[in-house]
């Protein structure tokens, strides 16, 4: 398995440099150094000579891939592609464009985003298994109906309305928790009930559906008719047997978001004031930071990679007839 | 008192910080010289460390003293000396901390000896010293600094004595300091002497200009002429500080009423009262009515009123009104989401708050914001633009066509007045009623000024050469291009609106939407064809708007502020002499005569000057609008008993509903429940599931 992990973990860097090089184009397809530095600088009394020596002070003065000014391997490496990248593959996320330092702010920003998501994990897991469970175990019932024209409902409505109406509902009109902002330690509690109660909200109807299909296609399967066959408690067929089989896939499809979780959720942090991960990749992008942007997008996909091994891991933990060579 | 900011501030460095979002908290900390009165209009220059509002003295180009009255061609410099109250100290901050034998605690530290620090507050000690003339000397030079950007350098350099020459020998120093790897970053500015800037005594400077800028004291009203200590810079220099953003940007040090003690701009920034405030009093006069609307009521009291002030992150515009109107904070803006909420229009448009606020004992305070939004033609476009009277006409018809008042009623929910000129209320130079009327645009009726109708605009149109909306030459319709960043799904309603204001003269207006950038690009290269822009004033004087259309100042030749590329050559030279001139009535004749020039040329549609909304809630107190001192907190004062009790009163939990939500729950939960067992209970059956 060691080895497996190593072969994808060294496939892994040409793909980074890949994001990397289609981040860096992307990007600079949109903005120039100029614009970055107009845009840093202000809009009143900005002269040519202040943008020069902004760019100039960040290495953003240099040809974007090719030099041509210098000779040798230097034609590459004096290049804001070149200084820009190569020190992500070590995990030096330098500074961002004003000055600030990014692992540290990364570090920080860190925590809120796992205080959202890791409760919203874990409670929407447990309610929308159990509640497709319910309705695999009454299918074909007016509650398995009922449940999946929910779900459908629930699916049909925008992540934008969720948290509007949650915090219109439960925080002005009945007042129960606050509407929105953050809070360090114990008293950040408070303000993450709301968030973490529309993320699980939000993300019900889709989930249960999923989940749904994966018990109804076990429970027609050989081993569960035997196991009732034998005699067996309806719940144990259920919990020792429908959900175990059936929990291969939500597992894999949970495990390869884990690592994600770090990167938080856009639309949540930024309407509940919570500065995670979520909303710093948002403001980064509105201010053109360039260093952030690449720095966020590098530490994603560098997740994501980590949650794809994951996965196969997970594979093998949960069917011991899957093995990584 | 509770507040908020919406994206943390870029730069908190007086010599910097210039957006509204810094200035709200600069403002606070530092303390230039001079500062506006709060209550006085129009806005009046007050000493604020300054023992005086100071006059220059005007010397020729021998360096004789010349008469006060010279005039401007004359004098070859002006000098202003500022004398500073004694005994004003600063914040407590690390960079003046001791030991006891009086040797700084942290102007020697490295990496190493930072170990857990990674804010200002971690440091154990904390010192502070008296302010003095070097310190406001020290922030003029680092105008110059080759590492910060000052937005000003460029217009200072045109003025200060030698500040130009400065950058470059700076540029210099700092190049052989680093090469010699220099006291740790630090480049120590008193030992490079700067002739417009000097110290006369421990608590007297002198700024020496080139020829007269009597605008400078209005800039002396700003954090960019604020003290600055050479410690503080120092301090910051160290290496690990930039690497744990332990910097002047990040941490100001001041002598204002504030300091600013936690700065986490991913949540809260706060300002708490400094404890070696030098201490002011709340002013004494002000203008008719402030006595009867209780602005007097604290005359004389010592200030600030207010010991913490705590900003929180807030994004988003809905849940800030939601939780201003829970009184979680104490004032609030209004958008346009929940201007129908706040407000109730009457049908002479007069308006007022609506019985909900009322009800909370809200207040509402309005200002006519000193800003120009306009529609400008590139002059030197060929269509629109030029100096030819078919082009002026052209310009004027579509001056008459686009219907502002429409748009402020649509748009704006009566928020704004139509602007005649660059000038708004409340500016030296604004006419009032009739005066000030547009005559191009607007015609004297009996029930006062009425934009003129289309018939006239279609006439001059005609008259320009594109009768009905067609080149007279070659038959084909009129298309003029409108750029614009603005393009999201809210803007469309604008967008179609302009449409429409230029279909009415047949002329077709095409969008051209970019991004920002595109768009300073086009206008920067002068290839855009009509646009809209937006001016904030700096200071209240007539010549910050003027000088948006003063030759000088184009854009395309100077990349100035002067975005139309507007340029007349009396114009320009009456510009020249307006902005040397005091206010009075000669000052307003030439200005009168600039505004005829301007509205006969039409350079720009003249837009709106916006309307300022603000609400307060029945515990705030003070509050005036003021739109040129950036350092109004002070001035304000709240109720905090009376805050808690109404908050309390209005965010009682409504819990019921979780009760019935819970009896849904066993409502569904029961049967199923009676189900399962009923099922579970019953004998198999062949063919059952």
């Amino acid at each position: 398995m060691f080895a497996y992990i190593v072969r994808r973990a060294a496939y892994a860097i040409p793909i980074l440099i890949g994001v990397n090089l289609l981040t860096f184009y992307l990007f600079f397809v949109v903005n120039s150094p100029d614009d970055m530095a107009r845009l840093h600088l202000g809009v009143k009394r900005v002269t040519p000579e202040a943008i020069e020596k902004w760019k100039a002070e960040r290495g953003y003065n240099k040809p974007l891939l090719y030099n041509e000014a210098v000779s040798g391997s230097e034609r590459f490496t004096k290049t804001i592609f070149f200084e820009k990248s190569v020190k992500l593959f070590a995990f030096d996320f330098g500074y961002s464009d004003d000055g600030r330092d990014i692992s540290h702010d990364i570090a920080q920003r860190m925590v809120p985003s796992l205080a959202i998501a890791i409760p919203s994990l874990l409670v929407g897991l447990l309610i929308n298994i159990s509640f497709a469970m319910l309705l695999a175990f009454f299918r074909g019932t007016y509650v398995d109906v009922s449940g999946v024209i929910l779900c459908v409902a629930l699916m049909s409505v925008s992540a934008m309305f969720y948290i509007i109406g949650g915090q219109f509902l439960l925080g002005k009109l009945l007042r129960l928790m606050p509407i929105s902002g953050y809070d360090g330690g114990v008293d950040a509690i408070k303000f993450l009930v709301l968030p973490v109660i529309i993320g699980v909200v939000s993300g019900i109807g889709s989930s249960t559906r999923l989940y749904r299909s994966f018990f109804l296609e076990e429970a027609g399967k050989d081993f569960i008719r035997t196991a009732r066959a034998k005699g067996l408690k309806e719940s144990r067929v259920l919990f020792r047997h429908l959900l175990a089989n059936a929990m291969i896939p939500i597992v894999t499809g949970v495990v390869v978001i884990l690592p994600l979780l770090f990167m938080g959720s856009l639309l949540l942090e930024s309407f509940f004031a919570v500065p995670g991960l979520g909303s710093y990749t948002i403001d980064a992008i509105n201010r053109q930071d360039f260093a952030i942007v690449r720095a966020m997008v590098f530490l994603g996909s560098v997740l994501y990679i980590i949650g794809l091994i994951l996965v196969d891991v997970a594979y093998t933990v949960v069917d011991p007839r899957v093995r990584l060579s | 008192m509770y507040s908020s900011f919406q994206e943390r501030p870029n730069h908190l460095d007086p010599v910097q910080s210039y957006s509204s979002n810094e200035v709200r908290f600069t403002g606070q900390i530092y303390e230039p010289p001079l500062q506006y009165h709060y209550l006085k209009r129009p806005y009046a220059l007050v000493p604020l460390t300054a023992t005086a509002v100071p006059q220059p003295v005007y010397l020729g180009a021998d360096g004789e003293r010349l008469p006060e009255d010279s005039a401007p061609e004359d004098v070859s410099w002006s000098v202003y000396d500022i004398h500073i109250q004694p005994g004003i100290r600063y914040q407590p901050h690390p960079a003046f901390a001791q030991d006891a034998d009086g040797r700084p605690l942290y102007q020697d530290l490295d990496e190493h000896a930072l170990g857990d620090i990674y804010a200002l507050g971690d440091f154990e000690h904390t010192g502070s010293r008296e302010l003095v003339a070097a310190d406001y000397v020290y922030q003029i030079k680092r105008l110059a600094h080759p590492h910060l950007h000052s937005p000003i350098f460029g217009l200072m350099s045109d003025y200060i004595a030698g500040l130009g020459d400065y950058a470059d020998t700076l540029k210099a120093a700092s190049a052989e300091h680093t090469e010699t790897g220099g006291d740790k970053g630090f480049l120590d500015l008193r030992e490079y002497p700067l002739a417009g800037a000097e110290v006369i005594d421990r608590y007297t400077y002198r700024i020496k200009l080139r020829g007269t800028y009597p605008q400078l004291l209005y800039w002396l009203a700003m954090p960019f002429f604020a003290p600055v200590p050479w410690e503080a810079e120092r301090f910051y220099s160290q290496p690990g500080m930039q690497e744990r953003n332990i910097t002047l940007d990040w941490y100001p040090v001041g002598t204002g009423p504030y300091m600013l003690t936690v700065n986490n701009p991913n949540r809260q920034m706060v300002l708490v009262r400094n404890p070696n405030f030098h201490g002011e009093t709340y002013p004494e006069q002000g203008e008719p009515g402030d006595a009867a609307a209780g602005l007097l009521v604290d005359a004389g009291k010592d200030l600030p009123f207010i010991d913490r002030v705590i900003y929180s992150l807030e994004k988003e515009d809905i849940p800030y009104w939601s939780k201003f109107l829970q009184g979680y904070y104490d004032t609030s803006g209004i958008t346009s989401d929940s201007f129908d909420q706040a407000i109730s229009v009457g049908s002479s448009g007069e308006v007022a708050l609506t019985d909900t606020m009322l009800e909370q004992g809200i207040g509402l305070k309005t200002a006519v914001s000193t800003s120009d939004f306009y529609t400008g033609f590139n002059m030197l476009d060929p269509v629109v633009g030029g100096y030819t009277e078919a082009a002026r006409k052209l310009r004027q018809a579509l001056s008459i066509a686009v219907d502002t008042e429409e748009y402020i009623s649509i748009f704006l929910n009566g928020r704004g007045i139509p602007a005649q000129n660059p000038l708004p209320p409340g500016i030296f130079g604004f006419l009032e009623g009739e005066a000030g009327i547009n005559p191009y645009v607007y015609e004297k009726t009996a029930t006062g000024p009425q934009r003129k109708s289309l018939a006239i605009a279609r006439q001059l149109l005609a008259e320009a050469g594109y009768p009905d909306g067609r080149d007279i030459n070659t038959g084909k319709p009129l298309v003029l291009n409108f750029d614009t960043t603005a393009t999201g799904p809210d803007d469309k309603a604008r967008l179609n609106w302009l449409h429409k204001q230029f279909a009415k003269l047949n002329i077709q207006l095409v969008i051209r939407g970019s991004d920002y950038n595109r768009f300073q690009e086009k206008m920067l290269k002068g290839t855009a064809q009509i646009f809209q822009w937006g001016w904030n004033a700096d200071y209240p004087d007539p010549e910050n708007f003027l000088f948006l259309l003063h030759g000088e100042q184009g854009k395309v030749e100077h990349n100035g502020e002067n975005a139309a590329n507007y340029r007349n050559t009396e114009y320009d030279r009456l510009f020249n002499r307006m902005k040397n001139m005091p206010n009075g009535p000669q000052r307003q004749q030439v200005i009168n005569r600039m505004m005829a020039i301007l509205q006969h040329d039409a350079p720009w549609i003249w837009g709106f000057h916006p309307k300022q909304f603000s609400l307060v809630h029945s515990w705030y107190h003070n509050a005036k609008p003021n739109l040129m001192a950036n350092n109004a907190l002070k001035y304000q004062r709240i109720d905090p008993q009376q805050r808690a009790a109404l908050q309390a009163q209005w965010n009682r939990p409504v819990r019921w509903p979780l009760g019935a939500l819970l009896v849904i729950l066993l409502a569904i939960i029961v049967p199923a429940w009676a189900s399962y067992r009923h099922r579970q209970r019953q004998p198999a059956h062949r063919g059952s599931h």
